[in-house]
């Protein structure tokens, strides 16, 4: 499914003196199939952004279309369109609220009203993604699980509903480096496999570098970037000057090229890094 | 949708009533809302129409925030009013139909009543918009510290007020934020029978209680890491003294007293 973004625009608490501007004119084309890293520094207008794409939050003005549809006309079947656009919201563990976990899972296929059989295999399918194939999940509670599986429980609810478009809201916040790690691959197996629209929100991009083949860097409610992982990691500057960085593995190809060492290539993995570098030593 | 409520809301800006101190204000409220009740003809109501118009004026709040709080209390008027206007019995009846009668006396009291409750929504509302929901705890805590005596735990109320207030827009943000996740997931909240919207408020209710528990888990040991032991002996960075501003409100509301009084003695003789 495409996203197509016009002049797309924001403001919270309008007329009260708390307001303040979060989407200033965003224009963004998405395309079927995508994998997208979105960027950005706290409160620099990500979550606004995703919750416009299934329409939890009405534009003040711009159009939002997705697969088309300009999904704020009246006859948008608002239930359909957030079954295809899947949102995963930041803590998603958060919002458990069922006695087993395979019950939770199946809350939103049930709202879709599918069949019995089809939301028992839906489930399954969705645990599985999430790398909790084993059946001894399934009566268990979903608060006595662990930060970690909480949160891929939280995920497969919202990939047991078979969105075509997957948007996750920093889903690797506060997690371990391993559970970072794991839930990062399964997601990118996910879009390997069923090669669905993912755009993955996060301020890591050592996460981000790994995985995506395109990012959109936004600051203050405006899209400051665009474009492939070395297109982006290239401004060094404008990154920083608004908060973030670049890896830190092409911090340290960048002094390396500053002294000569090496010449050729920007790096933005470690396994980059790691083929140029066993290169040079050869 | 959740974040209109305003009731509690404070309207920062640098007024004079927004400077005076938060126990001038409390004990102010409280007389104004009394005094209310001295009314008895149109034109107490008047009087403290102005005074209140005034108020308003000083405090630089605008105009729409303070209805925006009259509107969660629409019902409650209304039903005010037509309890009066039908149950009031009286000698100049204006309409009569089966049983029900509507006196010329039940008309004037609804109207009064009506006023009454407008106005007095509207003071209170004023104290909570002009005043920090920490300096008004404050204030509080204050003026509760001779009951100590008596054994009210002053210091403890106080926290636990600043506490809940605190929390009150946590929790607002937080279901706000639950309810969209959920209707993410297909969830619908304002559709179907009352049986059904009951039932839909579970996927709702059960996180946010989860959470408000977390929060005050949370909350408790870092109050408990930070040595929090209760009120004896805790100083305060910000210490409450009267000033000449706060002693020309207290004249000003002696004054607005006696004369809410005296229309009530001499007006209509």
């Amino acid at each position: 499914m495409s996203i197509e973004i016009k002049e797309l625009n924001y403001i919270y608490g309008k007329g009260t003196p708390f307001e303040k501007r979060a989407l200033s004119d965003i224009s963004l084309t998405i395309d079927d199939g995508e994998f997208i890293g979105l960027i950005g520094h706290t409160g620099s207008g990500k979550s606004t952004l995703i919750q416009h794409i299934n329409r939890l939050i009405k534009p003040m003005s711009g159009t939002v279309c997705v697969d088309g549809v300009d999904i704020n006309s009246k006859s948008v079947n608002l239930k359909q369109l957030r079954q295809s656009v899947g949102l995963v919201f930041q803590y998603p563990e958060h919002q458990l609220f069922e006695m087993t976990v395979f019950k939770d899972v199946a809350f939103g296929p049930t709202n879709m009203g599918l069949s019995k059989e089809e939301i028992n295999t839906r489930v399954k399918t969705a645990l599985s993604k999430v790398g909790l194939n084993d059946e001894a999940f399934y009566e268990k509670s979903p608060f006595e699980l662990s930060g970690g599986q909480k949160r891929r429980v939280a995920i497969a609810g919202v990939l047991a509903m078979e969105p075509k478009v997957l948007v996750l809201d920093e889903p690797t916040a506060g997690l371990d480096p391993k559970g970072r790690d794991d839930i990062l691959s399964e997601i990118k197996k996910l879009h390997t496999e069923t090669n669905i629209t993912i755009i993955l929100v996060s301020h890591s991009m050592e996460d981000i570098a790994r995985y995506v083949n395109r990012i959109i860097v936004m600051d203050k409610g405006r899209i400051e970037l665009d474009g492939t992982s070395r297109e982006i990691f290239n401004n060094i500057e404008k990154l920083e000057s608004m908060g973030l960085g670049v890896p830190q593995v092409t911090y340290l190809m960048k002094a390396l090229q500053e002294k000569n060492i090496v010449v050729e290539k920007d790096a933005i993995t470690i396994l980059e890094a790691y083929e140029i570098l066993k290169e040079l030593m050869k | 949708m959740i974040r209109d409520i305003t009731i509690g809301q404070y309207y920062p800006s640098d007024s004079i009533i927004h400077k005076l101190d938060p126990r001038t204000k409390i004990i102010a409220t409280f007389i104004y809302i009394c005094a209310l009740f001295i009314n008895k003809y149109f034109i107490g109501y008047f009087a403290t129409f102005l005074f209140i118009a005034s108020i308003i004026h000083i405090s630089k709040v605008p105009l729409h925030f303070i209805l925006k709080g009259l509107k969660a209390i629409v019902v409650i008027i209304i039903l005010t009013i037509s309890i009066n206007i039908f149950f009031t019995p009286g000698e100049t009846i204006l309409v009569e139909i089966w049983k029900i009668r509507i006196t010329l006396e039940g008309v004037i009291l609804a109207g009064l009543m009506g006023i009454r409750l407008i106005l007095l929504i509207i003071g209170s509302s004023l104290l909570t918009l002009t005043t920090s929901p920490i300096s008004l705890t404050d204030g509080i805590e204050a003026l509760l510290k001779p009951l100590e005596k008596v054994n009210v735990p002053a210091h403890e109320i106080a926290m636990m007020m600043t506490i809940a207030l605190r929390f009150i827009p946590i929790l607002l943000e937080e279901t706000d934020k639950i309810m969209k996740a959920q209707t993410a997931r297909g969830a619908e909240f304002e559709e179907g029978s009352i049986v059904k919207r009951a039932k839909s408020l579970i996927p709702l209710l059960v996180p946010l209680f989860i959470s408000s528990f977390r929060r005050a888990e949370d909350l408790a040991l870092a109050m408990e890491a930070r040595c929090y032991k209760g009120g004896e002996g805790r100083t305060k960075m910000h210490q409450l003294n009267y000033i000449l501003r706060d002693y020309m409100t207290f004249l000003i509301s002696i004054a607005y007293v006696s004369m809410l009084i005296i229309i009530r003695l001499f007006w209509g003789r």
